[in-house]
């Protein structure tokens, strides 16, 4: 079966490129220092804030980390939303910098 | 600063380190010591994996040694006393570590002291640096003009290079160069086997040269005789040609596909190639 496969089939994806796959993402994260739990932590709570003023598509978010090399990375995010979210939801606190600026205006 | 001043002329100092233990520094480190005094430079080689002392053993010279870097550095040696001369080569002189000791019995310092008082009068120091990111490597790291790191290619070897590396920009000895060593040229073709392209991507290291897969390098072990010296022998050709780029030549890589010998050209067309 093997090397009827191998013969015939198309070349399946060795465990070399698995060695490069998982490399790759392991020293994203030992790169900056954050472990890739961390890192989802993050993300969750980036997502939260997010949430409180859009409606986000949350199955669509994409936020990756990319590394130019080994001291450059940048976060890549795309978090696709159909709206805002109804004024009621709109968060509480807000900014102390804004109210204060309206505060001045009215 | 002084000593940066004085690498320009004088030796340069190369220090070979990996993060990750038997990935074979020390067989590179004697090998490139070889080489370069085959090409008439004049080489030290200093063993400073203290306690784990073996690049005596690789290199053929066990039986001579009577002072050991620690000796040199607590002043019961003199430098060249405890300096020994290679059987084949005149200029080319291993430091061997000491054996009873550990790491802590030498410090960063001593190293630079030790390689600015050989400057003058050799061309090439080579310093075996001791596997891990501690004491041992910032003594081997200190005195480097340059670094390069050997790997294999495969996940935990390469990771841990990347540390090394790391480290090496952090101590603005960097990037370092890299030496990517027993390669399974069938088994990359396989899919099996990080390819040295793989390991550059991952790096993003330059590569200063691949060596493949050789049992001729164990047999070397095993007599002392480093494989550069065989001229059969694949690998001891790939140091050869690292010992000629370091020295400034450009050299071309090894074609490692070329010339696989007739049954694994009968059985690569079995592997769909």
């Amino acid at each position: 079966m093997g090397i009827i496969k191998t013969l015939f089939g198309r070349r399946k994806q060795g465990s070399g490129a698995t060695a490069k796959n998982r490399l790759r993402f392991v020293l994203q994260h030992d790169r900056i220092h954050l472990p890739p739990e961390r890192m989802e932590e993050m993300k969750r709570e980036i997502l939260a804030v997010i949430v409180k003023y859009l409606v986000v598509d949350q199955d669509r978010v994409e936020i990756d980390l990319e590394q130019r090399d080994r001291r450059q990375s940048k976060l890549v995010a795309e978090i696709p939303f159909s709206g805002q979210q109804p004024a009621h939801s709109a968060p509480d606190a807000r900014l102390p910098a804004l109210s204060s600026d309206s505060a001045d205006n009215s | 600063m002084e000593s940066e001043e004085k690498s320009r002329t004088d030796a340069r100092v190369i220090t070979v380190s990996s993060g990750k233990g038997g990935v074979g520094k020390t067989t590179a480190t004697a090998n490139l010591g070889i080489s370069l005094a085959s090409l008439g430079k004049r080489v030290v080689v200093i063993d400073a994996d203290i306690g784990l002392r073996n690049l005596d053993i690789i290199m053929g010279l066990e039986n001579r040694i009577v002072y050991d870097l620690v000796d040199v550095v607590e002043g019961r040696s003199k430098l060249r006393q405890a300096m020994i001369k290679h059987k084949k080569f005149d200029d080319l002189f291993l430091i061997p570590a000491a054996q009873t000791r550990d790491k802590m019995a030498i410090s960063p310092e001593d190293m630079v002291q030790m390689t600015d008082e050989l400057r003058e009068d050799f061309d090439y120091i080579l310093i075996d640096s001791p596997a891990g990111i501690e004491r041992g490597f910032r003594n081997a790291l200190e005195p480097a003009d340059e670094v390069l790191i050997v790997t294999n290619p495969e996940v935990s070897a390469v990771r841990d290079a990347d540390r090394i590396v790391g480290l090496i920009e952090a101590a603005e000895k960097g990037p370092g160069k890299l030496i990517i060593n027993r390669l399974k040229t069938d088994l990359v073709r396989k899919g099996e086997m990080l390819s040295s392209d793989d390991v550059y991507d991952i790096l993003g290291l330059t590569i200063i040269g691949i060596i493949p897969e050789d049992e001729m390098v164990l047999s070397a072990s095993n007599s002392g005789i480093p494989v550069t010296l065989n001229l059969n022998s694949q690998a001891g050709m790939a140091f050869g040609n690292i010992a000629r780029r370091i020295t400034g030549e450009d050299v071309p890589f090894m074609n490692l596909d070329g010339n696989p010998g007739i049954l694994r050209r009968f059985l690569r067309l079995f592997d769909g190639r």
